[in-house]
């Protein structure tokens, strides 16, 4: 049964709550979600021992249409890099580093939900 | 994850180069790179590979995978790379035994749903890989027979991808008629069935006395021929059971002949090594490239190479294109076509016999008498002379086949067959054997005139009618050659030591069309 717009949007607020969650646990600080701009949203904004690290989260409830993971496209990166770009715009803050990241989060029927955490994909 | 290596074999013309695909599984985003210069085809592999492994029930995983296929430098093509990119990339991602995957040369293209398909030069490709010391080798089922014609080969087949798997993870295949049972070694080239068809017969053939003794004498000697006749006179015929005069091939030429079949796709692989002489006849309208070979990207083998050791039949030869013509003189005079392409040359062995067979005019009726033809002096003249003087120079038997009359149709003579003519060949070539054996040659046919001057000179009492032709200036000192070449096997098919007058003149009969002029 296909999800409904809003069981849509909570499964992928929740994710990025559990990838939060792993961001942190993993000693990360995290500064900022959700960043909306004209070229499309940050999932996540954290900063990783002074390097600043833009995440990208998805989140699957079935792998029926293949990894979490093979959903992040080419296409998606380039618009990750530009949004990096264009969120540092605004900072006064400057970073050392950037980093792209992406997280996988499955969330099987039962159970705990799994993540995957891929540093530095581009 | 993991690395994981196996063999392949890329073929360039009919030369085998091992080829190392190398599978690397890392953490990063899905993807799937190749690299190692494939060709377009062979770019599609990635994409036949994780359906099949995924419909195989073991899917690729999904990380960055790099597969490598070594040495970078050699152009690869096809889909022979697919069970061998596969097999490493499962190898790589720990789901069967890297080293039992890595001590198999792996060939065969894979489908959709993890199948594994049979592939084209199979048989060049193991014995490649025997040659460099890899006896291993994992292939498709429909290739088993082939790939076991190459001694010292350890094959087994597969069915699917699955099978592969099984066979890597030490499991028992699930289909045992298709691996190797250990009782049986590896057929030699022996046990391939020694009877195979010969062909239509020459017993067929009524009346043409003259033509078939012309045939005689080119299988003999392996001479090139050239019938002149009208239409309807029996040259396609008589052509066409020149092959069944021919003798078996030999081990060494059988296997030559297999791999050129095997790469052109022309090969059965039920019936073993191919034992006789092909028999090729291109349609008047072929171009350079069907004839000797070519292709884009990396060149496949034509006409000339598929007539290996056999006969090329160029019917109408007037109506083909001269330069596709005038483009077999290199193999005529090397036995060896070396065909460049962007890719890269490749080398096919093209020692064919050729026969020729051409109307004498536009109209078909100037032969003999001529008194039906309808052309004019110029068309006459204008048609024979497409056949360009150095082809025609390498021709040594020129013949002109007349129609038959109604006094031959009813005589009662039974025509000869096949056999009996074909074991007068092969006494002939005994002899010639014998003869020329310590020399690079085997017939008649293939030995240049300096040789026949010099070390088979024949007294001057039995020359005396071909050394004033060419006083005479009749003909030129190449065709004097030649007459001397089919004198010596005019002279072995009647059991005699060396030519003696009476073989001479009738060399110097076969090799001239009775009135035009080569």
């Amino acid at each position: 049964m296909p999800a409904t717009k809003s069981v849509r949007a909570a499964v992928g607020e929740f994710g990025e709550r559990v990838a939060a969650e792993h961001l942190r646990a993993d000693g990360m600080e995290v500064i900022g979600a959700r960043w909306r701009c004209r070229q499309g949203e940050i999932d996540l904004i954290a900063v990783d021992d002074g390097c600043l690290v833009v995440c990208e989260v998805k989140t699957r409830r079935s792998l029926a249409a293949g990894s979490p993971l093979e959903a992040v496209t080419p296409v998606k990166l380039d618009r990750l890099r530009r949004l990096a770009a264009a969120w540092l715009a605004g900072q006064e803050r400057s970073f050392a580093e950037v980093r792209i990241d992406v997280v996988a989060v499955f969330l099987p029927q039962r159970g705990r939900a799994q993540v995957e955490h891929l540093r530095a994909v581009v | 994850m993991g690395l994981g290596r196996c063999l392949a074999v890329g073929l360039v013309g009919l030369e085998g180069h091992l080829v190392e695909v190398e599978a690397d599984v890392a953490s990063g985003l899905p993807a799937f790179t190749l690299v190692g210069l494939p060709d377009a085809s062979l770019v599609e592999a990635r994409d036949r590979v994780r359906a099949a492994s995924a419909n195989a029930g073991c899917p690729l995983p999904a990380r960055r995978i790099t597969v490598n296929l070594s040495p970078a430098a050699l152009p690869k093509t096809g889909t022979g790379f697919d069970l061998a990119v596969a097999a490493a990339l499962l190898a790589a991602a720990g789901q069967v035994d890297p080293r039992s995957v890595a001590s198999r040369v792996h060939l065969g293209e894979l489908g959709l749903d993890g199948r594994v398909r049979g592939i084209r030069g199979v048989l060049p490709a193991v014995m490649a890989a025997v040659r460099s010391g890899h006896c291993r080798f994992v292939v498709p089922r429909e290739n088993l027979a082939e790939a076991r014609l190459v001694p010292g080969a350890e094959v087994v087949a597969v069915r699917s991808l699955g099978d592969a798997v099984a066979l890597h993870r030490g499991d028992p295949l699930p289909d045992h008629d298709a691996c190797d049972p250990p009782a049986e070694p590896a057929r030699g080239p022996d046990a391939s069935p020694a009877v195979q068809d010969r062909g239509p017969d020459l017993a067929d053939v009524v009346g043409q006395a003259e033509a078939r003794a012309a045939l005689e004498v080119a299988a003999a000697g392996s001479h090139h021929l050239l019938m002149v006749g009208p239409p309807g006179a029996g040259k396609t015929m008589l052509a066409a059971r020149l092959p069944g005069l021919l003798p078996d091939l030999d081990d060494a030429q059988a296997l030559e002949v297999t791999a050129i079949h095997s790469v052109a796709g022309t090969l059965d692989p039920s019936a073993g090594l191919v034992r006789r002489p092909p028999f090729e006849d291109p349609h008047h309208t072929a171009t350079v490239v069907a004839l000797v070979g070519g292709g884009s990207g990396l060149p496949r083998p034509g006409a000339a190479s598929r007539a290996h050791r056999g006969v090329l039949f160029l019917d109408e030869a007037a109506e083909f294109d001269p330069r596709a013509l005038d483009a077999l003189r290199q193999p005529l005079e090397q036995g060896l076509l070396v065909i460049h392409r962007s890719l890269g040359s490749a080398r096919f062995p093209a020692r064919f016999q050729l026969v020729l067979a051409a109307n004498p005019c536009p109209c078909g009726h100037g032969a003999g008498k001529g008194r039906d033809c309808t052309c004019s002096p110029t068309a006459r003249r204008r048609y024979l002379s497409r056949l360009s003087g150095p082809l025609l120079d390498r021709v040594d038997l020129q013949v002109e086949v007349l129609a038959v009359s109604r006094a031959e149709m009813a005589s009662a003579v039974a025509p000869e067959s096949s056999d009996r003519v074909a074991a007068r060949v092969r006494m002939a070539r005994e002899a010639q054997r014998e003869r020329l054996r310590g020399t690079p040659w085997a017939c008649n046919g293939e030995v240049p005139g300096a040789w026949l001057r010099e070390a088979l000179r024949l007294p001057v009492g039995i020359t005396r009618d071909v050394d004033v032709a060419l006083d005479r200036g009749r003909i030129s000192i190449r065709g004097y050659d030649r007459v001397l070449r089919t004198a010596w096997t005019v002279a072995d098919l009647a059991g005699r030591d060396s030519p003696d007058r009476d073989d001479v003149g009738r060399a110097l009969l076969l090799r001239h069309r009775s009135q035009a002029a080569a």
